[in-house]
């Protein structure tokens, strides 16, 4: 293992750790606006970790462009389906949780 | 190398596993579509590992397709579930 592989790995378990982060708040959050907190934020930072430890792997700038552009791509498709998931919920009269 | 790249894969299949549980419990379409979110963000880092781990280039390509059809499924289903009223043009009919 070279320095490479080693900055690889420390990436990809960073990024296993958010996506657990992200599926725990999915299902132990108490209602629909927060579990789009956890899941919308924690889980593309885990992608773009993986991303990030991808990058280091590759031998051809082609190939390190298509890595950043499936980052890019999650943050921008992510960003829109939380506001429109947001925006929904609220339409079906759906009230953010409070603190009892 | 390839042991890092299949345990984090592994890892990752049981999030999605893990995420079938919300599917189950809902209780709004909202929250089932989160978990939809869910696999698709996950399965695009799967199948980075995968490439990385199989030194095949066309697992990105996959990766690429998946992470734009999660998009596209998220649109699609929130403008099916929502009941806003639609825009009309100007002799009534909807624009869909």
């Amino acid at each position: 293992m070279n320095w490479a592989d080693y900055v690889t790995t420390v990436c990809i378990i960073f990024g296993c750790f958010f996506f657990l982060a992200g599926t725990l708040g999915l299902l132990r959050l108490p209602d629909v606006f927060t579990r789009l907190h956890a899941l919308t934020k924690a889980d593309n930072v885990g992608l773009g970790l993986i991303a990030l430890g991808a990058a280091f792997q590759v031998d051809t700038i082609a190939n390190l462009l298509k890595v950043l552009l499936i980052w890019i791509l999650v943050l921008i498709t992510s960003a829109t389906i939380a506001h429109l998931v947001a925006r929904s919920a609220l339409l079906q009269g759906e009230e953010p949780w409070e603190s009892p | 190398m390839s042991v890092v790249y299949q345990t984090a894969a592994l890892f990752l299949m049981l999030n999605i596993a893990l995420g079938l549980i919300r599917i189950l419990r809902g209780p709004t379409r909202a929250d089932r579509l989160l978990a939809v979110q869910l696999f698709g963000t996950t399965g695009t880092a799967i199948l980075i590992l995968f490439s990385l781990d199989l030194e095949d280039e066309a697992y990105k390509n996959m990766a690429l397709i998946f992470a734009l059809l999660a998009g596209i499924i998220g649109v699609a289903f929130t403008r099916y579930a929502q009941k806003i009223p639609r825009k009309t043009k100007g002799d009534g009919r909807e624009l869909g």
